[in-house]
């Protein structure tokens, strides 16, 4: 192994390095720079104010915000990893390999289609006119409200995050000894013992990495909110959106955006070191 | 496993359907919604009928779209493939103090909200006078896309035999001759692989993109603006169209993918 790097080593090397740290870390901490700038007659001049942060942070409506879309994510993610286990359960241990492989490009399919045209297509099957209701008035049920409310959210962002979760469940499912099940049926520990005490905790890891991957992407969703939940009162991706779009405000935008990065960098931990833990007896 | 239970097994196969059902529900409505000729779709459809695909056809703003998304995602995956490639060889041959570091780096990109990146890139970009331009969509995509092309080489990487590359020195083969001899064919179906990912990645991203792009605005970013606007099936038919190139680009991937390990 070459210890001096080497013309040949840099030229592979180097450029997607200049190009993420150009492009992504400095434009990051330009963000951070920004939320300390003051703006004036809709101009951004570089200063050292924490009044953006005052502004923000003081601010009822932003809190509201904020625990709105850490409810709506947490459930989002609780949500999919209920509906996503059983899935993911049969595709590990009851599927034929060739079967596993098809699922799983399956399952791949939806990170393709635009989640734009999908939510689209939800409206119409979740309106007060929609398909949903049309079924329930015709066995005479309904009709429910499902649009532009929390239900019609939680329904994009699972939508949004169904296909992740179960592949990443279903990997850390095939890495569970089939041995440890083996052992457990013949100690004649029952189905859903065997389930919740040998399968689950084994594949604690890669669940809980799941359920993080849910939260993340649901908390950072500003499509569902907007288009299924209707866009008021916002969440914090919906204030972002807002706050750049019409007020030319982006030092606001920034500080939320700052706040989100820290809430997912301390969910990421949490997540991870629960991940890890030994399970305590 | 021994103890076998057909309605369990029964339930769990239903689970699974239902749930492929919620998951492609959206997408096959968008299909079917596409060819209905009711302006607001409910049930029951009315005719078959293709107006709202010549609409689109005629339509001077979406080929103007689409045209910008094919410019944006043609180069963003050469762009993405070169640096994922160079960062793929990095991990793979390479060990230097803070390799964590910089892998962590060329991987992040995709765990940041999009709504972060777009402000980010919006911010830093009119700053350097780039931010409404071509060039600033393609700069956010090589950003957003350059992780998944450097996963799919180094997958392909870590299937090598390392001694491929020590045979290539033995016999005289310096490093450009081992990579344009060696390491390139080898990686070859991966490196066609990411390029049609990154470019099925681009050809969807819309929040990022809308943030940027100013007047050169990409097909997904006139979606969000017809979703805006009015009500129109027309979404329908952009969204199956797109959903039918993205399709074509994921089953070339997928194919050239598997290839190696069928001709063994």
């Amino acid at each position: 192994m070459t210890k001096r790097p080497t013309l040949f080593s840099l030229i592979l090397s180097m450029p997607l390095l200049l190009w993420q740290l150009l492009f992504f870390l400095f434009p990051l901490l330009f963000l951070v720079a920004i939320s300390f700038w003051t703006v004036r007659n809709f101009q951004m001049t570089p200063d050292l104010n924490f009044g953006n942060w005052e502004r923000v942070l003081s601010r009822g409506v932003f809190w509201d915000a904020y625990f709105r879309t850490m409810v709506l994510a947490t459930t989002a993610a609780v949500v999919t990893s209920i509906i996503a286990f059983p899935a993911s359960y049969a595709i590990s241990f009851k599927m034929s390999e060739k079967a596993k492989r098809w699922m799983i490009f399956i399952l791949i399919i939806p990170f393709f289609t635009s989640y734009l045209v999908r939510v689209y297509s939800l409206q119409v099957f979740l309106s007060d006119a929609g398909i949903l209701n049309a079924a329930f008035a015709y066995i005479g049920l309904g009709p429910f409200p499902m649009l532009n409310n929390a239900f019609g959210i939680i329904v994009g962002m699972v939508t949004l995050t169904l296909p992740l979760v179960v592949l990443l469940q279903t990997f850390s499912l095939n890495f569970v000894n089939r041995d440890l099940i083996e052992a457990a049926h013949n100690l004649r520990c029952g189905r859903l013992r065997t389930v919740f005490a040998v399968i689950v905790p084994s594949a604690k890891v890669g669940l809980v990495i799941a359920a993080l991957f849910a939260f993340i992407l649901s908390f950072g969703d500003f499509v569902s909110p907007l288009y299924l939940g209707g866009g008021n009162p916002p969440t914090l991706s919906i204030m972002i959106t807002d706050f750049t779009k019409s007020g030319q405000q982006w030092p606001r935008a920034a500080v939320v955006a700052i706040m989100m990065i820290i809430t997912l960098l301390t969910a990421a931990f949490a997540a991870v070191t629960y991940a890890y833990k030994e399970r305590g007896k | 496993m021994g103890n076998e239970n057909r309605i369990i097994n029964a339930l769990l196969k239903l689970h699974i359907v239902l749930c492929l059902l919620f998951i492609f529900a959206p997408i096959a409505g968008s299909f079917v919604f596409s060819l209905n000729s009711d302006r607001f779709p409910s049930l029951p459809l009315g005719e078959f009928s293709t107006e709202w695909y010549r609409l689109i056809w005629e339509d001077p703003l979406v080929w103007q779209g689409f045209g910008n998304t094919l410019v944006v995602g043609l180069t963003v995956a050469v762009i993405a493939t070169i640096l994922g490639f160079g960062g793929a060889y990095t991990d793979y041959r390479y060990n230097f103090t803070g390799k964590s570091v910089y892998v962590a780096l060329a991987l992040l990109p995709p765990t940041i909200p999009v709504v972060i990146m777009g402000l980010a890139m919006l911010a830093f970009l009119s700053r350097v006078n780039l931010s409404g331009t071509t060039i600033s969509v393609i700069i956010a995509h090589g950003v957003m896309c350059s992780p998944f092309a450097m996963a799919i080489i180094r997958l392909r990487l870590s299937q090598m035999d390392p001694d491929l590359e020590a045979a290539s020195w033995n016999m005289g083969g310096n490093q450009w001759q081992t990579l344009r001899y060696v390491i390139i064919p080898f990686t070859k179906p991966a490196i066609f692989a990411a390029l049609f990912i990154t470019m099925a990645v681009s050809f969807d991203e819309f929040a990022v993109a809308w943030f940027v792009s100013g007047l050169n605005e990409t097909l997904p970013v006139k979606i969000l603006g017809f979703l805006q606007g009015q009500v129109s099936p027309r979404i329908n038919a952009i969204g199956s169209l797109a959903f039918l190139s993205s399709m074509t680009l994921i089953i070339l991937a997928q194919l050239l993918l598997r290839s190696p390990e069928e001709e063994k």
